[in-house]
């Protein structure tokens, strides 16, 4: 009897402190999320109806004309062929830069686990100083080297400056995931005759799934959204989308076209969050995973 | 010539010596078993014949063949582990099969080989799944046959057993010793369950901080330790050892061991003591195991010295099918096993069979067997 009274008392103070979580909770989801909202609603809008109208009010005439023109036609500096060909840049710079650095990130935790060497710490914590070295430190000394191996003004140059790195970052994940996978598993490998890069290929990487993920979410946002090194190391037609997209915005020929611009944030932003989507639930589980095992 | 033979070897990581000078051989099909205290260096010793370890100084050899330099997978051996290191994404069937993969041999034949081994082991119906689905024996059972489809020239167990409950221990324990018998094959086994290794072994190693402390038949090692580490260390419960000082007795020499509020006792020289390998005067450590010390109707009647003597007994400890019985000399314990039915009761005073055939003196100082 006792027993269901408290209980009861017990659910009235909890429902009360949920109303005030979920409120919390609501409102700072509203926050975060208006000016989301306020891009994509305005990416649909006409002009005239971005001068005259409110910024929150949904479009009254909906129409994608600026997307089209943002993707196909809108003028950045002097050409005006739309973000599309940077777009295609971004694509062509991130998919080598995140896939090289990712496996060379793995082969890295692999070696400096399984297949240790004297000085394999020395050399694990350079790498990860790298890590923490700022961006504009290096700017001159990098362009100065992609320069000197004529690779500067060019997308090959900008993934190699992106492979080296994030491959501070990378080796950190998988050097701690692989840290906590059986070292008698790569012994009884040896024993059964694989070599090193079979033991890689069938042992390590079909257990790597969460890892591979982390890294592959990691490395693609931070490469996509990078603007210092797109600005940087690249120029003209060579620049990735992030560069682009200032360029567009910031073009001073004509009216301003806000729903132009907004569409074309949202193209940029979109591959992110396609990831996100896709993968976010392992990225989460996949560093737990390390967590725990680490 | 001896078919496995480790002479000299030192493996050491940076300044820490593991192991420190072995010397040791087993023959074909012999079954070696190296057991010793956690940390001793037995599966360090295991990696270097298995070549996962590069060894500091020494020589391996394996059918007559120096080995030092041939990567694991070119030694022609096979190992099982402590954690059973299944490959996690592989099926058993592939697990066992993976060896051969490597090996390249056709897929036709290594299907042959793992319904071979499948039958084998009896574990046909289990080919099919992920070691994730398996319990701790059938995982212990795949890696036995992971061990077995290779038909190697030895086979290297590192504690197989460990992680597996109590029952299902002695189970394997007795699966192995059969496929010992029925493949005759070379096999060194590690572990650290002295029981283990008397049921299992034709040869014993025994192991303390990386230097071997006796190398022998199980029964040598039981009956005739070398030195007080082996005998402490072999049997459960394990061998009493009492201080005690030779004294003249009767025209020749006995031990004597003092007793709290009452006579020492006295016990006759050992007839396996070599005359003159003691003194009188001289403090000795006397070895005998409880199984020595009976009833006077369960002693041995064949031995050539038994002595009775008479007791105080502390604590009676019944165990099934014997008692073992407590009583105090030379300020410790004294373990005595009786036959269950024997009258026996906490505080009562009852003669004791000590028989000294069995029993085994040790250098105080030197902490090595007399004789
Ligand atoms: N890679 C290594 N580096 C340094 N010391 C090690 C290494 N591997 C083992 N040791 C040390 O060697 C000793 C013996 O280890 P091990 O052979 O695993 O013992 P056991 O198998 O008998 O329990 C231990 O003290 C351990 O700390
Ligand atoms: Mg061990």
């Amino acid at each position: 009897m006792s027993g269901r009274v408290e209980t009861s008392m017990a659910g009235t103070g909890s429902s009360a402190s949920r109303i005030v979580i979920y409120g919390l909770l609501l409102l700072f989801a509203v926050i975060f999320l208006t000016p989301l909202f306020v891009m994509l609603i305005t990416s649909f809008k006409t002009l005239d109806e971005i001068r005259d109208g409110n910024m929150l009010s949904l479009p009254q005439s909906p129409t994608i004309a600026p997307w089209l023109s943002a993707w196909g036609s809108a003028c950045i500096g002097l050409t005006c062929g739309g973000i599309k060909g940077y777009f295609a840049n971004s694509i062509e710079m991130v998919v080598p830069a995140v896939a090289i650095s990712t496996l060379l990130g793995s082969l890295n935790g692999y070696v400096l686990t399984k297949f240790r060497f004297p000085g394999h710490k020395i050399i694990f914590a350079l790498m990860l100083f790298a890590c923490f070295i700022p961006f504009q430190a290096v700017l001159i000394p990098v362009a100065r080297v992609l320069g000197m191996v004529g690779l500067g003004n060019s997308i090959l140059g900008l993934i190699l400056v992106h492979v080296v790195y994030g491959l501070g970052f990378t080796t950190l994940f998988f050097r701690n995931y692989y840290e906590a996978f059986p070292t008698e598993l790569i012994r009884a490998a040896q024993i059964d005759g694989a070599g090193f890069f079979q033991i890689f290929r069938r042992i390590l990487l079909p257990a790597s799934g969460p890892i591979i993920i982390v890294t592959v979410i990691f490395q693609f946002t931070n490469i996509w959204n990078d603007f210092l090194f797109g600005s940087s190391f690249a120029s003209g037609d060579g620049v990735p989308m992030t560069v682009a997209l200032n360029n567009l915005v910031n073009t001073s020929t004509g009216v301003k076209e806000y729903n132009v611009d907004m569409a074309a944030a949202m193209i940029a932003a979109l591959p992110t969050l396609l990831v996100y989507v896709v993968a976010g639930r392992y990225f989460v589980r996949g560093l737990m995973a390390g967590a725990v095992k680490g | 010539m001896a078919f496995l033979e480790i002479k000299g070897l030192f493996k050491r990581f940076g300044k820490v010596e593991v192991l420190k000078g072995i010397d040791l051989d087993l023959e074909l099909g012999g079954f070696l078993v190296l057991v010793g205290p956690s940390g001793c260096g037995k599966s360090t010793l295991l990696s270097a014949i298995a070549g996962l370890d590069t060894i500091s100084e020494g020589e391996i050899r394996i059918d007559g063949q120096v080995v030092n330099d041939l990567r694991p997978s070119k030694r022609d051996i096979a190992m099982v582990f402590q954690s059973y290191a299944l490959y996690p994404n592989m099926t058993v069937a592939e697990n066992i099969a993976f060896g051969m993969e490597m090996r390249g041999v056709p897929k036709p034949e290594r299907d042959a080989a793992v319904e071979r081994v499948a039958a084998t082991l009896q574990m046909g119906h289990l080919l099919s799944r992920k070691p994730s689905q398996l319990s701790g024996g059938q995982r212990q059972r795949v890696a036995m046959g992971r061990a077995l489809v290779r038909d190697p020239r030895v086979f290297l167990f590192d504690e197989p057993l460990s992680n597996l409950d109590a029952k299902l221990r002695v189970d394997m324990r007795t699966e192995i010793k059969k496929l010992h018998q029925s493949t005759g094959k070379t096999i060194v086994y590690v572990t650290h369950d002295q029981i283990e290794a008397m049921t299992l072994a034709t040869k014993i190693a025994v192991l303390r901080d990386g230097a071997l402390q006796q190398v022998g038949t199980p029964a040598e090692v039981y009956n005739r330790p070398a030195n007080l580490f082996v005998a402490d260390f072999m049997g459960s419960p394990s061998m009493n050892l009492l201080t005690s000082r030779v004294v003249a007795h009767n025209g020749g020499t006995a031990l004597e061991l003092p007793r709290p509020n009452e006579a020492a006792i006295l016990l006759r020289m050992p007839p396996n003591v070599a005359p003159g390998a003691v003194q009188v005067g001289q403090e000795v450590i006397v070895g005998i195991r409880p199984e020595a010390i009976t009833d006077p109707d369960g002693a041995d009647r064949n031995s050539p010295l038994v002595e009775i003597v008479e007791a105080h007994v502390d604590v009676v400890e019944p165990a099934g099918s014997d008692t073992y019985v407590v009583t105090q000399a030379s300020g410790k314990e004294v373990i005595a096993r009786m036959r269950s039915d024997a009258d026996v009761r906490p505080g009562s005073r009852i003669p004791f069979a000590f028989d000294l055939n069995k029993a085994v003196l040790f250098n105080p100082e030197s902490r090595q067997r007399i004789g």
